[in-house]
């Protein structure tokens, strides 16, 4: 302020003083534009840098749409959601997806059905039960949980899992909805559990001191009273998880037999996901047309999602 | 009632344990399954060497360098855009309105699923840009993936700079750019570095995004410049050929565990450098 005070006065103060004095003014108000239009830049640059986030989600969407629409106008949007069978590569090809659809929403169903239970409960573990150590072995093992590649999770699933399935429930094969509900259950846990874990640790603890107060003991007050409290983010931290499972593809690939069968428990099944991976590689025309709107569908399916995430957490941000 | 309320409490606090356990367990379980079938199958000359139908070789270089060059292009691009990102959102923008456009799609990213990328990348870095599968189009697809890693990290550390040294800096008469320069991003260098090395944590372990734009080659380039304009499977993606692809289980058991080591070094040295970088401020 104080500078520019000095600069703005400069002319004429200089017309009075020894040219020296003048020319050294000239000079420091040639670096002030410098600087000036150095801010000028540097704030157009870190504002394209904050566009760039903007940018990447209109290009994915427009992309996305425009690639995923052809194909649902000439198959017909009633015959690709609903259709039951999916021949993609037949002489006389039927693009019906419903069998990907129910498969996608049946496998994040089961997996939060094993996963969520699972999930909340180790978060009130950490949060409140665990002593110290434990917790930190514990916390320690579900970040590096978040870590493994999904690759490595197919991998155990295909070696491990698939054939243990097989072996319990007698199939013949045990690459089928059951083993990919199994690693999907396991994917979701660690973005559950620490959403879940500080959404936990936010509750105040005077909520919990008047409940022991009050005569309940410390497992009734985590139960009724914290996980109560704490259920925006518990909510959200499930959401995270559902859209995590929707959108896993490579693990559940490898484990769930990717037949385009309808749905059940033991049979070979194709995911949204696994639809597009599994026939991207060698797809033309249509059949190409179709994978991308399999890929608007599955994106569809995310925003509402993201969606419901955003609902959940202003909802909690209300109630306090 | 009383016996009741025991029971039920006995009961919750069983099930809390055996679910923790649970957890241990799993993570116990892929981990000792992972090294025990992975240790006799890799070897030095394993991990040296290329893989050649025509020499009958095996190995997984190749997979190492272009998971190491996937890494470097990605940061080296994603950095500096998402890094001003945060900047700008923390230091320069003020209207609300925008803010919350800005974070709420750095949300969508972020749970946009990786396949999706995939198909994205592919239209517009292969076939729109011209790029083809080659590890450019795979790196330009991950710089995206990554971004909301970056801005989020750096923003939380930014929010962590006190307020008395940016109204220091700016009462003795410095700019806004001098001060981000010189004050702002050293003092959250903790957070840039978590950022950075989370972001090469996801690159490492992706690969249903880099399935069809970075492809699967198998071959070592001659130079950078080839390298990054030829088609070449990451790690991850080797590991997926491998094992579902062509059914070769001794290399992928050796590629799941040098997965696994890096992961588990990525999220030690994440750890390491958000408590070292922070006590220096």
């Amino acid at each position: 302020m104080k500078q520019e005070a000095i600069l703005t006065s400069g002319p004429q103060l200089g017309t009075k003083q020894a040219p020296e004095r003048q020319v050294l003014l000239q000079k420091r108000s040639a670096g002030r534009v410098l600087k000036d239009a150095m801010e000028k830049i540097m704030n157009a640059l870190f504002f394209a840098c904050g566009m760039a986030a903007v940018a990447c989600v209109l290009l994915i969407t427009v992309y996305i749409f425009s690639a995923g629409l052809p194909a649902i106008r000439q198959i017909g949007l009633s015959d690709f959601l609903l259709g039951r069978v999916w021949k993609s590569t037949a002489a006389e090809p039927s693009y019906g997806i419903l069998p990907f659809i129910l498969t996608s929403v049946y496998g994040t169903v089961g997996a939060c059905v094993i996963g969520v239970p699972v999930g909340v409960l180790t978060a009130v573990f950490l949060s409140k039960m665990a002593p110290p150590r434990l917790a930190a072995v514990v916390s320690a093992a579900v970040e590096l949980l978040a870590g493994i590649p999904s690759v490595v999770y197919g991998l155990i699933g295909m070696l491990v899992l698939v054939p243990a399935v097989a072996d319990v429930f007698r199939l013949s094969s045990g690459a089928c909805l059951l083993a990919a509900i199994l690693v999907l259950a396991v994917m979701i846990l660690p973005s559950m559990i620490s959403v879940a874990v500080t959404a936990l640790n936010a509750v105040p603890p005077e909520y919990e001191q008047a409940s022991l107060a009050l005569g309940a003991t410390p497992v009734e007050t985590y139960f009724k009273v914290s996980l109560t409290a704490a259920r925006s983010g518990i909510a959200a931290g499930i959401v995270l998880g559902i859209g995590r499972a929707v959108g896993e593809a490579m693990a559940v690939m490898m484990v769930a037999g990717n037949v385009a069968n309808m749905p059940g428990i033991f049979t070979s099944v194709t995911f949204l996901t696994t639809a597009i991976a599994k026939e991207m590689s060698y797809a033309s025309g249509l059949q190409r047309q179709a994978l991308f709107s399999i890929g608007l569908v599955l994106f569809l399916f995310i925003m509402a999602i993201n969606a419901v995430l955003n609902l959940v957490l202003k909802g909690g941000r209300d109630d306090d | 009632m009383i016996e009741k309320r025991r029971i039920t409490g006995m009961l919750l606090t069983g099930a809390v344990y055996l679910a923790a356990a649970l957890c241990l367990a799993v993570l116990v379980g892929i981990i000792g399954y992972v090294v025990i079938k992975g240790l006799p199958a890799i070897s030095w000359k394993l991990i040296t060497s290329v893989p050649s139908v025509t020499k009958g070789t095996q190995g997984i270089l190749p997979f190492l360098l272009n998971t190491l060059y996937m890494i470097l292009l990605t940061l080296l691009i994603v950095l500096p855009i998402g890094v001003g990102a945060a900047v700008y959102l923390n230091e320069y923008a003020s209207n609300k309105k925008l803010i919350r456009v800005i974070e709420f799609t750095t949300e969508t990213l972020a749970g946009i699923p990786s396949i999706l990328y995939g198909l994205v990348g592919y239209l517009v870095f292969c076939q729109k840009l011209g790029l083809q599968t080659s590890l450019l189009s795979g790196c330009l697809t991950l710089t995206i993936m990554t971004l909301p890693t970056i801005i989020r990290t750096t923003q939380e550390s930014l929010k962590t700079v006190p307020t008395s040294y940016r109204e220091g800096a700016l009462g003795l008469g410095a700019t806004k750019w001098h001060i981000v320069r010189t004050i702002v991003l050293p003092c959250s260098l903790d957070g840039i570095v978590t950022g950075c090395i989370l972001a090469a944590g996801r690159v490492v372990g992706e690969s249903a995004a880099l399935l069809f734009t970075a492809g699967t080659g198998k071959l070592v380039a001659k130079s950078l410049l080839a390298a990054y304009s030829r088609s070449g499977a990451s790690l991850a993606v080797a590991l997926y050929l491998y094992v579902f692809e062509e059914g070769n289980f001794q290399v992928g058991y050796a590629i799941a565990l040098v997965l696994l080591v890096l992961v588990t070094a990525i999220n030690l040295a994440a750890k390491w450098a958000r408590k070292a970088l922070k006590q220096k401020t």
